[in-house]
C-alpha cells in the first residue's frame, strides 16, 4: 500500500528460528493510532522489536514510509531516583543520543527540546531527575524522547502497564492527539484493549501465533476472534467495556495461563482488566 | 568416626573442610545467581578477608574472623542496599571498599607487628593444606547451620527471584528474607574463603551454581548439580595440587601448584561444559 | 609531605583522581560496580606474570586488562553479565595464584600491589600514566551520549542505532585503562573504591549530568589528596584510606539524596 507509514506483509517473528507469531500483515497510514492487543506471551514485544530491527525477521517484509524513521518507547526505564539525569536530558538524547562525544550547548537544540517538553505537557517536571518521576510522567518523557526526531512511526511497548487509571487515560489521549498533529503512525501494545477503545482507529489482535488487523468494528467480533483462537469466542459489551469471553473453558488453557502470567507483571491491581479472555464455567 | 576427624592429616582436613565449603557455597550460590547477587557474594568473600587478617592480628580463630567480618558486611549491605540491581551492586561495592580498606590496615599491622609477611597471600588466596585439624568440626557446624537456613529460605527466595512484587503480594517479607539470604551468604563465603582464600571464594560460590542453573531443568536439579560440581572441583583440585608436588613443570621447581588454581580451572571447565550441554539439548 | 620525592606521587595522584572521577561516574550510572572492581583486581596478576617473564610490568598489566575486558564482554553477551564478570575474575586470579607460586621474587610486592603504596610511582612512569589516563577519559567521554542512552534502557540505544555492544566494549576498555593508571598508587583491590565513592556522592550534588560529573572529579581529587596525605603521615597503605573514604563519600551522597 503506497503512502503507508508502516506496512507489514506476511511477517513471521520469533526467537532462535522458532516462530511465535506468523502471517502478520497490516498497514498504518500516517496519523493513525493502532493498538497491538493480545495476551502476555503472545509475541507483541517480539513483533515490536522485529519492526525496530532488534530481532531478525523470520519471514515476510516490513516497510517504513516517509524518511524511514522509527521512534520507540520501551516498557520501562532502568534509572532509579539517584541518577543525575533530568527529564530534559532524556528528551535531548532522543535527538542525538547515538552520536559520540558530549553535547555542546546549542540554542537550536534547546529550543527543540523545549518544544517537545511542551508538546507532551512535561514542563512541570522537565528539570527533575527522571528516576524520581511517576510512571505517567516517565511515559510522557519517553514519548517526547521518541518523537523529537519526528519519526514516521512510533512504537510503544505496553506503555500503560504500570500506570494508575487516570494516567492511563491521559497517556492514551496524549498519544492520540500527537498521532493526529504530528502525522505519526502510532502502534502501541497492550494486554487490555479497553483503555484504547475511545482513541484507537486500527487494532492488530494477536493470539495463538497469528494476527488479525482492521478497525475495532471489523476485528472485535465473535466470529473473527473465534477463527483466530480456533475456539468459540463471544464478545460482550458491558457498560462500554469489551469483554472477550471463551465459553466452556479457554482454548488451550489460554485464559488460565494468561491470568497467571499477568501476576508476574508489575500491576497486580489490574488483574481483572488483564483477563480479556474470561472463562465462563 | 569422630576420633578419625582429629587424626586427619593435612590432606584429609583439606578434603573435609572443602567438602563442607563446596556444598554450602553451591546451594547458597544457586539462589545468589538467581537473584543477580553475584557481586554481593564476591564482595562478602573479599570482606571476609579482612576478618581473616584481623584474626591473624588478634590471634583468634580464623573461621570466626572470616565469618564475623562477612556477617558485618552483609548487615551493612542490607542497610544500604536499594531495590534495583544497579543500586544494590553499588552498595555492595561501597561496603566492599570499606571492608578492603580494613583488610589493608589489618594486613599492614600483621606485617609490621607480628612479621607475618606472607599474610596477604595466605588470606587472599588461601592455603588449604595449612588448615588446622581443629577446624573441621566448626566448619561442619557452620555448614549444617547454613544448609538448614537455606532449606527454610529456599521457597521465599525462589519467589523473590522471580519477582519481588509478586513475592510481596504473597506475603513474603522481602527485606527480611533478603537479609537472611545475605547472612547465610556470609556464612557460605566465610567457609569458602577458609579453603580457597577470600578472593577465590567467588569461584566456589558462582561457578558451580551458574553451571547447575545452565544444565539442569529444575531448581532442585540445579542445586544438586551445583553441589556435585563444587565438591568435584574442590576434591579434584586438592588431588591435582597434591600430585603437582611431583611435577617438574614451572619455574619454581618442586613447589607444588596452588590448590586454588586447580579448583578454579575445574569450576570454569564445568561451567563451559554445562553451557555446551545446554546448547546441545537445544 | 611536599618534599621533592613526593612530587611524583602528588602528580600521579592528580592523574589517578581525574581518571577515576570521570570513568567512575559512568560506572555508577551504568551500575557497572562489579566490572569496575574486577578489572583492576584482574590486572594484578599481570604484574606477577611480567616479573616472571622478565618483561615490563606495564605490559603484563595491559595484557591481563585486555584479557579481562574481552572475557567480560564476550561471556556477558552469552549469559548473565555478573556471572561472566565473576568467572572472569576468578580465572585471572587463579592464573595469578599459579604465577605467584612459581616465583619468590614477587612476594614482597604482592601487598603493595593489592593495597597500594604512596611511593608506588617513579617519574619515568608518569608520562605513561598520563597517556593512559587521557585515553580512559577520552573513551568514556566519547561514549557519553550512547552510554547514557543505554543506561536509560538497553533497547533504546540499539533501537537508535547507537551500537550498544561496541560502546560497552569501549566502556570496559576505559575502566581497564583507568585501572592501569590507578593500581600502582591505590592498589588492585581498592582502585574501584576511588571510582564509585566520589561518583556516588557527585550524583547527589546536581541533577545535571555534566555538573554531577564535574563534582565527581572534584570529590575524587579531594579523596585522593586526603588518602596520600594520611598514608604519608601514618605509613598505612593508600588503599585503606581510599576504601574507607569512598564509603564515607557514598554515605554522604545517600544522605543528601
Amino acid at each position: 500500500m503506497s503512502g503507508a507509514a508502516l506496512a507489514l506483509e506476511g511477517v513471521a517473528v520469533g526467537h532462535a528460528g522458532r516462530a511465535v507469531l506468523s502471517g502478520v500483515g497490516f498497514s498504518l497510514a500516517p496519523g493513525s493510532f493502532a493498538g497491538l492487543i493480545g495476551p502476555n506471551g503472545s509475541g507483541k514485544t517480539t513483533l515490536l522489536r522485529s519492526i525496530l530491527g532488534l530481532v531478525p525477521l523470520l519471514g515476510g517484509r516490513v516497510a517504513i514510509g516517509g524518511r524511514g524513521q522509527v521512534g520507540y518507547v520501551p516498557q520501562s526505564i532502568a534509572l532509579d531516583r539517584f541518577m543525575p539525569i533530568r527529564a530534559r536530558d532524556v528528551i535531548a538524547l532522543g535527538l542525538d543520543g547515538h552520536r559520540p562525544g558530549i553535547p555542546l550547548p546549542s540554542r537550536r537544540r534547546r529550543a527543540q527540546v523545549d518544544e517537545m517538553i511542551d508538546a507532551v505537557g512535561a514542563a512541570g517536571f522537565a528539570d527533575r531527575r527522571v528516576g524520581d518521576l511517576s510512571g505517567g510522567q516517565q511515559q510522557r518523557v519517553m514519548i517526547a524522547h521518541a518523537l523529537i526526531r519526528r519519526p514516521d512511526v512510533l512504537l510503544l511497548d505496553e506503555p500503560l502497564a504500570s500506570l494508575d487509571l487516570r494516567s492511563v487515560a491521559e497517556v492514551v489521549a496524549l498519544l492520540a492527539g500527537l498521532a493526529r498533529e504530528e502525522k505519526v503512525a502510532v502502534l502501541m501494545s497492550a494486554h487490555d484493549m479497553n483503555p484504547l477503545l475511545p482513541a484507537m482507529d486500527r487494532i492488530v489482535y494477536v493470539a495463538e501465533g497469528r494476527a488479525v488487523a482492521g478497525t475495532v468494528a471489523e476485528v472485535v467480533r465473535g466470529a473473527v476472534l473465534s477463527a483466530l483462537y480456533g475456539a468459540h469466542i463471544d464478545v460482550l459489551r458491558v457498560h462500554g467495556r469489551v469483554l472477550v469471553v471463551a465459553a466452556g473453558g479457554a482454548p488451550h488453557g489460554h485464559a488460565h495461563d494468561h491470568a497467571h502470567d499477568h501476576a508476574h507483571d508489575h500491576s497486580h491491581d489490574h488483574d481483572e482488566d488483564a483477563m480479556h479472555v474470561v472463562r465462563i464455567p | 568416626m569422630s576420633a578419625g576427624w582429629f587424626a586427619l592429616g593435612p590432606v584429609g582436613v583439606a578434603l573435609a573442610v572443602s567438602f563442607a565449603a563446596a556444598v554450602v557455597a553451591a546451594v547458597v550460590g544457586v539462589f545468589t545467581v538467581l537473584r543477580g547477587q553475584a557481586f554481593a557474594g564476591h564482595a562478602l568473600g573479599d570482606i571476609s578477608g579482612a576478618g581473616g587478617a584481623a584474626a591473624l592480628l588478634f590471634g583468634i580463630r580464623p573461621l570466626a574472623g572470616f565469618v564475623a567480618m562477612a556477617l558485618g558486611g552483609a548487615a551493612a549491605m542490607a542497610l544500604a542496599g536499594g531495590r534495583r540491581i544497579a543500586e544494590r551492586d553499588l552498595a555492595s561495592g561501597v561496603v566492599l571498599g570499606a571492608g578492603l580498606g580494613l583488610a589493608a590496615l589489618f594486613l599492614y599491622l600483621d606485617a609490621t607487628m607480628s612479621g607475618a609477611g606472607g599474610a596477604a597471600s595466605t588470606v587472599m588466596f588461601g592455603s588449604m593444606f595449612a588448615i588446622p585439624p581443629g577446624m573441621v568440626l566448626p566448619a561442619a557446624l557452620c555448614a549444617v547451620a547454613a544448609l538448614a537456613a537455606m532449606a527454610a529460605l529456599a521457597r521465599p527466595l525462589a519467589l523473590i527471584a522471580v519477582d519481588p512484587d509478586l513475592a510481596a503480594s504473597r506475603g513474603v517479607r522481602v527485606r527480611l528474607v533478603g537479609f537472611a539470604h545475605l547472612a547465610v551468604l556470609a556464612l557460605a563465603v566465610g567457609l569458602a574463603a577458609m579453603s580457597v582464600g577470600a578472593v577465590l571464594a567467588t569461584a566456589l560460590l558462582i561457578g558451580p551454581a551458574a553451571a547447575g542453573l545452565r544444565a539442569a531443568r529444575t531448581l532442585p536439579g540445579a542445586v544438586a548439580l551445583a553441589a556435585a560440581i563444587g565438591v568435584g572441583a574442590s576434591w579434584g583440585g586438592i588431588g591435582l595440587a597434591y600430585e603437582s608436588y611431583g611435577w617438574s613443570l614451572g619455574w619454581g621447581g618442586r613447589h607444588g601448584w596452588p590448590v586454588s588454581f586447580f579448583v578454579v580451572a575445574l569450576v570454569v571447565a564445568a561451567h563451559a561444559g554445562a553451557g555446551l550441554a545446554a546448547r546441545m539439548r537445544g | 609531605m611536599f618534599a621533592a620525592f613526593m612530587l611524583d606521587t602528588w602528580a600521579a595522584g592528580l592523574i589517578v583522581a581525574i581518571t577515576a572521577g570521570v570513568v567512575g561516574w559512568f560506572v555508577v550510572l551504568r551500575g557497572a560496580s562489579f566490572a569496575a572492581h574486577v578489572l583492576p583486581l584482574g590486572t594484578f596478576p599481570g604484574a606477577a606474570a611480567a616479573v616472571l617473564l622478565g618483561i615490563a610490568p606495564s605490559a603484563g598489566v595491559a595484557g591481563f586488562g585486555l584479557a579481562g575486558v574481552v572475557a567480560i564482554w564476550a561471556l556477558g553477551r552469552r549469559g548473565r553479565p555478573e556471572v561472566a564478570t565473576a568467572l572472569t575474575l576468578v580465572m585471572l586470579l587463579a592464573t595469578g595464584a599459579l604465577l605467584l607460586s612459581w616465583t619468590d621474587r614477587y612476594a614482597a610486592q604482592v601487598y603493595a600491589l593489592l593495597f597500594g603504596q604512596v611511593l608506588g610511582v617513579s617519574r619515568a612512569s608518569l608520562g605513561g600514566m598520563a597517556l593512559a589516563g587521557a585515553g580512559a577519559v577520552a573513551l568514556a567521554l566519547a561514549g557519553f551520549r550512547p552510554l547514557l542512552l543505554g543506561a536509560i534502557a538497553p533497547d533504546l540505544a540499539a533501537a537508535r542505532g547507537a551500537r550498544p555492544a561496541a560502546w560497552e566494549f569501549g566502556f570496559l576498555a576505559a575502566i581497564a585503562l583507568a585501572a592501569a593508571v590507578a593500581v600502582p598508587v591505590v592498589g588492585a583491590l581498592l582502585t574501584f573504591a576511588l571510582m564509585v565513592g566520589p561518583a556516588s556522592c557527585g550524583r547527589a550534588v546536581s541533577a545535571r549530568p555534566a555538573v554531577a560529573l564535574a563534582a565527581s572529579v572534584a570529590i575524587a581529587l579531594a579523596l585522593m589528596a586526603g588518602s596520600i596525605a594520611l598514608s604519608y603521615l601514618t605509613n598505612w597503605p593508600v588503599g585503606c584510606f581510599a576504601g574507607l573514604g569512598g564509603a564515607g563519600c557514598y554515605a554522604l551522597g545517600r544522605a543528601l539524596l
